[in-house]
C-alpha cells in the first residue's frame, strides 16, 4: 500500500517552493479560511509592460494536497502573462503534481482559487477591469459553490444546503438549509459572508437559517 | 536509512503481546469445538468449560458475577448492543428518551442518532472546557420517560475521564438505566461494579495488547434488553454467534498482563511529553484535563498549522500519531470531541493525538519532541495565521 500522495506532490509538500510574503505585492488574495479547514494566500508582483507575472509567493495553513498545490501553481504562474495564469486550473494542477486524490479536491482548488483572485485583484487596483457588470443572482450561487459544506467536504450549492438566493437593491438574502444553532452554521455564515461582501455592488449580506 | 518506527497510536490499534497469542493458541488447534456442542460430545464440553472460565475471569475483573459478562466482537458491537438493546426492551413500559453527551466515541454517538431515526428522543449533554459532563444538565435532562444514560467512562480523543460515580449515582437516584463505554480504561483504571451504580459497561480487548475483533458487554443482572441480531441462543440468549473461544482466551490473558507498575510506566511518557511540548514548543494547548486523564494519553493543538501536515511530517521521520483535523478523516468533519470542548475549528485542525503502549519507551519521547519542535516551526513559516502572536512569542 503506497500513500495516497505521488511523489511529486510528497517532494513539493517537503520543500514548497516561492514560500513566504510580498511586502509590495501589486496583487494578492486570500482563500479558504481556517474555520473551513484550509486557507492559501497568493502575492504577486507584475511587469506593467508585459502584464507578465514577474514574481510570486503563498502561504497555506493546510494539509499536504493544499500545500503541494500552492507551491506548484507558483511554479506553473511565474513569467506568465495574466491572460496566460488566468487559465490554470485545478485540472492543470493536479497534473502536474502527477494527480491528486479526488477527496483532496477542495484543499487543492483554493491555491488555484487564490491565484486567479490575486491577479483579479492586481487588475481592480490597476483600473484593469473592462467593464463592471452589475451582480446577479447566478454570480451569488456561483460564489457559494466556493463555500464548502463542512459535514460533506463538497459546497453548499452541490450538496443542497442553499435554500434560497435573493438579491435586490444591493443586499443579498441567503438561506442555507441548518439550523441557527448547527455545529457549523456559525463558521458557513462568516465565510457565506466573506465570498460575497466583495463584489463591488453589494452593500449588505444577511445569511438566514432555518429551523 | 532505514529507520526503527515509533508507534504512538495505541488507543487505535495496538501491537499484540505474544502471550496473548500463546494463551490463544490451544483454541485454535486443540480445543476448536463449539460450546454449544456440550450435550453431544466431549470436545462441546472441553469448549463450554474454557469459555466459562474466561468468561468468569472477565467479569471479576470489572467486580461482576460471570452470568453478567457476555462476549462480542469489540466495542462497537457492545455499545450498540446496549443503546439498542435497552430502549427496545423499554420504549413501550417506560418511554423514547435516552441521554448521552457530545464527545462520545463513534458507536454510542451513531447509536443514540440511529435511535432517533426510529422515534426516539436523545439528549446530547454540553461538556465543559476539560471534557466533563455538566452533572446540573444531567440531573435537569432526566424526565420519566428517560430509559438509559449513556456516558463513556474517558474519553478516546482527550483522554478525559468523567467522573462515573457521581454520575452513576444521579443515575440511579433518578432510577434510570446507566451504560458507560470503558474501551479505553477497562484493565487500567478500576471499574468495580459493586461501588459504582453502572448497568452495563462496554469493554474490548484491541486497546490493551489483546487480539482485534473480541469485546465483551457487563449487563447488571435484571437489566431489561433484548436481543436485535437474530441466530442461536449462545451468550444467554442475547448475542447470537459461534463464541470466539480463541479470542476470549486472548482477552482474558491481554486483562491480566496489563499492570499497574505498566500504567505507571505509561503515564509518566504521557507527563513528559505534555510538559515538554508545552515548554518547548509555543502556542501550544493540551486538550482535556490535566490529571484526570488516561495514563496513555496525551493531546496538544499546535496552533496556526493543519495536523495531517504534522503527521505526514512525523510520519517521514518514522512516528507514528493520529489528528483530529478535518483532512485527516473521511468525512472531511473536525474532531466532533474538540468540538465539544468549546474548541474552534484551529484547534482541532491542529490537534495531535499521542497514545503510549507497552512496547514505547521514554527515549521514543524525548526524540519525538525535537522532532516535532522542527517540524512545528518550519510549517508555521508557510502558515499565513498568528503572525503577529509569534513574533511576541519568538
Amino acid at each position: 500500500m503506497k500513500f495516497p500522495y505521488s511523489d511529486i506532490v510528497l517532494e513539493h509538500f517537503r520543500h514548497p517552493r516561492n514560500v513566504g510574503q510580498i511586502e509590495d505585492a501589486d496583487g494578492k488574495a486570500t482563500e479558504g479560511s481556517p474555520s473551513c479547514g484550509d486557507m492559501v494566500s497568493v502575492y504577486i508582483k507584475v511587469d506593467p509592460d508585459k502584464k507578465t507575472i514577474s514574481d510570486i509567493k503563498f502561504e497555506s495553513y493546510g494539509c499536504a494536497s493544499n500545500i503541494a498545490t500552492g507551491s506548484i501553481i507558483t511554479e506553473l504562474a511565474n513569467g506568465k502573462t495574466l491572460d496566460e495564469a488566468k487559465k490554470i486550473n485545478w485540472k492543470t494542477a493536479s497534473e502536474a503534481l502527477g494527480g491528486l486524490p479526488k477527496i483532496k479536491a477542495h484543499c487543492s482548488v483554493l491555491a488555484v482559487e487564490g491565484l486567479r483572485s490575486a491577479i483579479q485583484n492586481y487588475e481592480e487596483r490597476h483600473g484593469l477591469i473592462k467593464e463592471k457588470k452589475p451582480t446577479t443572482e447566478d454570480e451569488i450561487h456561483r460564489r457559494l459553490r466556493k463555500v464548502m459544506n463542512p459535514l460533506s467536504g463538497l459546497d453548499l450549492e452541490r450538496t443542497n444546503l442553499v435554500k434560497n438566493v435573493e438579491l435586490r437593491d444591493g443586499i443579498v438574502r441567503v438561506v442555507i438549509d441548518l439550523p441557527p444553532d448547527h455545529q457549523f452554521s456559525h463558521s458557513i455564515k462568516e465565510e457565506v459572508k466573506e465570498k460575497i461582501e466583495p463584489l463591488w455592488d453589494i452593500q449588505q449580506v444577511i445569511v438566514d437559517f432555518i429551523d | 536509512m532505514i529507520r526503527k518506527r515509533i508507534y504512538f497510536d495505541n488507543s487505535a490499534a495496538n501491537r499484540m503481546d505474544e502471550r496473548v497469542l500463546e494463551a490463544m493458541k490451544p483454541y485454535f488447534f486443540e480445543k476448536y469445538a463449539v460450546a454449544t456442542s456440550e450435550f453431544a460430545y466431549s470436545e462441546g464440553i472441553d469448549a463450554r468449560e474454557a469459555l466459562e472460565d474466561l468468561r468468569s475471569v472477565l467479569a471479576a475483573s470489572l467486580g461482576a458475577n460471570s452470568d453478567e459478562f457476555i462476549f462480542t466482537s469489540g466495542n462497537t458491537e457492545s455499545s450498540n448492543l446496549a443503546l439498542k438493546g435497552v430502549s427496545l426492551a423499554l420504549s413501550k413500559k417506560k418511554g423514547k428518551h435516552i441521554i448521552t453527551s457530545k464527545i462520545e466515541d463513534f458507536p454510542v454517538l451513531h447509536s443514540a442518532r440511529a435511535l432517533e431515526k426510529q422515534g426516539f428522543n436523545a439528549t446530547y449533554l454540553n461538556v465543559d472546557g476539560d471534557g466533563f459532563v455538566d452533572l446540573d444538565q444531567l440531573r435537569d435532562a432526566i424526565t420519566d420517560k428517560t430509559i438509559l444514560v449513556s456516558i463513556q467512562h474517558a474519553n478516546q480523543e482527550i483522554g478525559t475521564i468523567q467522573n462515573i460515580e457521581r454520575i452513576g449515582h444521579i443515575c440511579k437516584e433518578k432510577n434510570v438505566l446507566f451504560h458507560s463505554d470503558a474501551t479505553h480504561t477497562f484493565a487500567r483504571i478500576l471499574l468495580d461494579v459493586r461501588q459504582i451504580p453502572v448497568d452495563l459497561i462496554t469493554v474490548s480487548a484491541h486497546t490493551i495488547h489483546g487480539p482485534k475483533g473480541i469485546g465483551g458487554l457487563y449487563i447488571r443482572k435484571g437489566t431489561p434488553i433484548t436481543k436485535w441480531m437474530d441466530g442461536g441462543f449462545q451468550e444467554f440468549d442475547i448475542r447470537p454467534g459461534l463464541e470466539n473461544i480463541p479470542g476470549a482466551a486472548g482477552f482474558a490473558k491481554a486483562v491480566e498482563l496489563v499492570t499497574s507498575d505498566e500504567n505507571q510506566r505509561l503515564q509518566a511518557m504521557r507527563d513528559r511529553i505534555i510538559e515538554r511540548v508545552l515548554a518547548e514548543i509555543p502556542n501550544t494547548t493540551l486538550n482535556g484535563h490535566r490529571r484526570n486523564r488516561l495514563p496513555q494519553n496525551a493531546n496538544i493543538t499546535f496552533h496556526f498549522v493543519e495536523g495531517e501536515s504534522i503527521t505526514l511530517h512525523l510520519d517521514m521521520h518514522g512516528y507514528a500519531v493520529s489528528t483530529g483535523s478535518a483532512c485527516f478523516s473521511r468525512s472531511l468533519e473536525s474532531s466532533h470531541v474538540i468540538m465539544g470542548i468549546g474548541g474552534d475549528h484551529e484547534r482541532a485542525h491542529g490537534s495531535i493525538r499521542f497514545t503510549f503502549g507497552r512496547y514505547n519507551v521514554m527515549s521514543e519521547v524525548d526524540d519525538i519532541v525535537g522532532t516535532l519542535a522542527e517540524i512545528v516551526k518550519e510549517l508555521r513559516k508557510i502558515s499565513p495565521l498568528g503572525k503577529e502572536k509569534m513574533e511576541e512569542t519568538t
